[in-house]
């Protein structure tokens, strides 16, 4: 078991640029600071018009100090494949290709692009930064958003619809590395990049990404709210390693406390959740506690 | 050495000339062989070349963009639907000023679904910034390919080697390949101005203002308009490269000429033919009949379409009497986009000198209709008796 990394040992080197133009209280900010810092100086970045590309600064300023290629919008895994293929008739295949493309550019548009480059195995690691809506455009529902959430195009009754399981089709992919992480949780997307560095072909990350403005919660609540869906067993961190699934972190622990938070918690902490009744609200629960009924017992 | 092949073999043999470093395709008919050579090439290590069997057209594009944004020579290519499903991808790689050669082998539109040869799908991406060039044979095809990478390394502005899908793709034909050392003489490898890299980090094709804007030093740097502008000048210019290319190559393996036009018995002609690819050849058997008749007439293969050679062009067609267009697709809702670029071309330099010619337009072949030489030669005889219609007139129809 390798040394989890805390905030001491953390490195220190920066790769953005502080003052970006993200909004107030944004998570991306926190995920993508820290997964640059895992990634390293010998990576180049592939980015797809998302929030990213709004953080990332308006030409010619730039807030990240790596090289990145931005493309459009359906092309990401296809392009970090372009330059994976530069790079090994160059005889450079030390450096990194990271893709990272928000939850509409992964789990709707860009998914025909990510199943192609996973399924020919293409060594480069794909992040899903995933704030369950097209928030950049305005706050519209994507494949992720989920259900009972309120956004511009479900704009009364909430979303009617699942989200849907991106990692799980990631996982069917027979990926070597397959991770569920949280802005929330940096040091455990820190440490689950490090991990599958090495290993052969795709690598997908989900990141849950707390979203001020898509969300309908005070900027500094942000952590606050991304731990809550973690401790009310609403979304599980996790990894799955060559087929072999594992909890982390604060999932982990609450397979050792056998105790999850109310989800309701986490619903009346946002205004998008506004309209999910008391009784929707309680099905969720029994979702949810079917879904650790059953994390239990493989436990056991 | 002198050979027989087909078209679409043609073409790879070129990109396997030209030591492409990163090949993506996805299949479509009739571009399929070209394809299919080009990965038993890398495969079998003739060819020194990733080939990436992409889930789509859109990817192909993707993968040639950003192996191209990391310095590779990149190669793709595709025919109808397919190069549409890439529109996108086609003003980007532009916008980007990434010297991507792509083959387009030409094929018709759906709907409804139709596998033959007609012009309408490249003709299509005109407006996209690349440049596009028509061939009529095999051996033009092949030193198309050739000079094509040394004018999009040289321009930084993509391009697109057309060919008449069947017509030229699926027949052989003799032609003579160039020798790999006198196309590593013509073709120096690949030096891009800048390359994807971690010790030079850029951030490419980020949101760009209408205005320009300062940098952190203290330097104005364009605005959106700048770059798109110096993208349709830099285009232009690349009609003196064209020449340029033309020298070089002919210099090297003793062919080759006008690189834009290619007239045929236009000289004395008061009537002149028009067209892009392989309709030029079989309307040269239509001139050759006509002058029997004693019907002064010729033929002149348009082989640079863009940028378009305006001046070259009319300058050619200064004082006829008429021209007469061929096409093999149109912008529809007005006419072919040949016709209206040529009128455009002959008004501006023709216009108030008393030498502009009348232009009549035709539209042959759509979705592989087969073209009679018989019924060409009809309609181009009615055409130096008069126009015949204000409106695109259809050989063949039969409504």
């Amino acid at each position: 078991m390798q040394v989890k990394t805390n905030i001491l040992n953390l490195p220190t080197q920066e790769f953005v640029h502080p003052g970006t133009r993200a909004c107030t209280g944004c998570g991306l900010s926190i995920a993508y600071r820290v997964g640059l810092k895992a990634l390293g100086k010998d990576t180049i970045l592939v980015v797809p018009p998302s929030c990213l590309t709004v953080l990332q600064g308006l030409f010619p300023v730039a807030s990240t100090k790596l090289p990145c290629l931005n493309v459009t919008f359906a092309s990401t895994a296809a392009a970090a494949t372009g330059i994976l293929a530069t790079l090994k008739t160059q005889g450079k295949e030390h450096i990194t290709v990271a893709a990272w493309a928000g939850d509409g550019g992964t789990s709707d548009i860009g998914l025909q692009a990510l199943s192609g480059a996973a399924e020919r195995g293409d060594n480069f690691i794909y992040f899903c930064y995933d704030n369950e809506g097209y928030m950049n455009t305005g706050v519209q529902r994507s494949g992720t958003t989920p259900i009972g959430a309120i956004t511009a195009n479900t704009p009364f009754k909430g979303k009617l619809q699942q989200k849907k399981d991106v990692p799980a089709i990631m996982a069917a992919h027979h990926l070597s590395y397959v991770a569920a992480c949280s802005a929330a949780y940096p040091l455990d997307l820190y440490d689950k990049i490090k991990s599958c560095m090495n290993l052969p072909g795709t690598k997908y990350f989900h990141i849950h990404i707390p979203c001020p403005p898509g969300w309908g919660y005070d900027p500094r609540y942000g952590i606050k709210i991304g731990r809550l869906a973690v401790e009310t067993g609403y979304y599980d961190l996790y990894e799955i390693v060559h087929g072999k699934f594992r909890l982390t972190a604060a999932s982990e622990k609450l397979m050792e406390k056998r105790k999850l938070v109310p989800v309701r918690d986490y619903f009346r902490a946002q205004s998008r959740f506004r309209m999910l009744t008391d009784q929707k609200i309680e099905e969720i629960q029994r979702q949810i506690d079917a879904k650790w009924a059953g994390y239990y017992k493989k436990d056991e | 050495m002198h050979i027989i092949e087909d078209g679409n073999t043609t073409a790879a043999l070129g990109v396997k000339l030209c030591r492409a470093n990163v090949i993506a395709a996805y299949p479509i008919t009739p571009q399929t062989p070209l394809t299919e050579r080009l990965s038993e090439y890398v495969e079998s290590g003739k060819m020194k070349a990733e080939y990436i069997p992409v889930e789509s057209e859109h990817s192909a594009l993707a993968v040639c963009i950003a192996a191209s944004s990391a310095g590779a020579r990149v190669f793709t290519a595709t025919s109808a639907n397919g190069l549409l499903y890439m529109h996108e991808q086609v003003q980007w790689a532009s916008g980007a000023r990434l010297p991507i050669v792509m083959c387009v082998v030409n094929r018709a539109v759906g709907a409804p679904w139709n596998v033959w040869n007609d012009q309408q799908d490249s003709i299509s991406q005109r407006d996209t910034g690349w440049m596009q060039i028509y061939c009529a044979d095999h051996q033009q095809i092949i030193d198309t390919v050739i000079k094509a990478y040394w004018l999009a390394e040289k321009a930084s502005i993509p391009i697109m080697v057309c060919y008449d899908g069947y017509i030229l793709s699926h027949t052989t034909m003799p032609f003579d390949l160039p020798d790999q050392e006198k196309v590593d003489e013509f073709l120096p490898p690949f030096q891009p101005d800048y390359a994807l890299n971690p010790d030079e980090p850029a951030n490419l094709n980020t949101v760009t203002l209408p205005d320009v804007r300062i940098d952190t030093k203290g330097q104005l740097a364009h605005g959106y308009m700048e770059i798109r502008c110096l993208l349709q000048e830099e285009l232009r210019t690349t009609l003196q490269l064209a020449s340029e290319a033309e020298k070089r190559f002919a210099g090297i393996f003793g062919r080759g000429g006008n690189p834009y036009l290619e007239p045929y018995r236009c000289d004395d002609a008061d009537y002149v033919a028009v067209g892009l690819g392989s309709i030029t050849y079989q309307l040269r058997v239509c001139v050759d009949a006509l002058r029997k008749e004693g019907i002064k007439v010729g033929v002149m293969g348009v082989r640079y379409y863009r940028p378009f050679p305006d001046a070259v062009i009319a300058d050619a067609l200064k004082g006829k009497k008429g021209i007469i267009v061929f096409e093999k697709a149109l912008s529809y809702g007005y006419e072919g986009a040949l016709t209206s670029d040529l009128k455009s071309a002959l008004y501006e330099h023709l216009a108030g000198t008393g030498a502009l010619p009348s232009v009549q337009n035709f539209i042959v072949g759509i979705g592989g209709r087969e073209i009679h030489t018989r019924d060409l030669t009809e309609n181009f005889r009615a055409a130096t008796q008069g126009r015949v219609s204000r409106e695109p007139s259809w050989i063949g129809l039969k409504l």
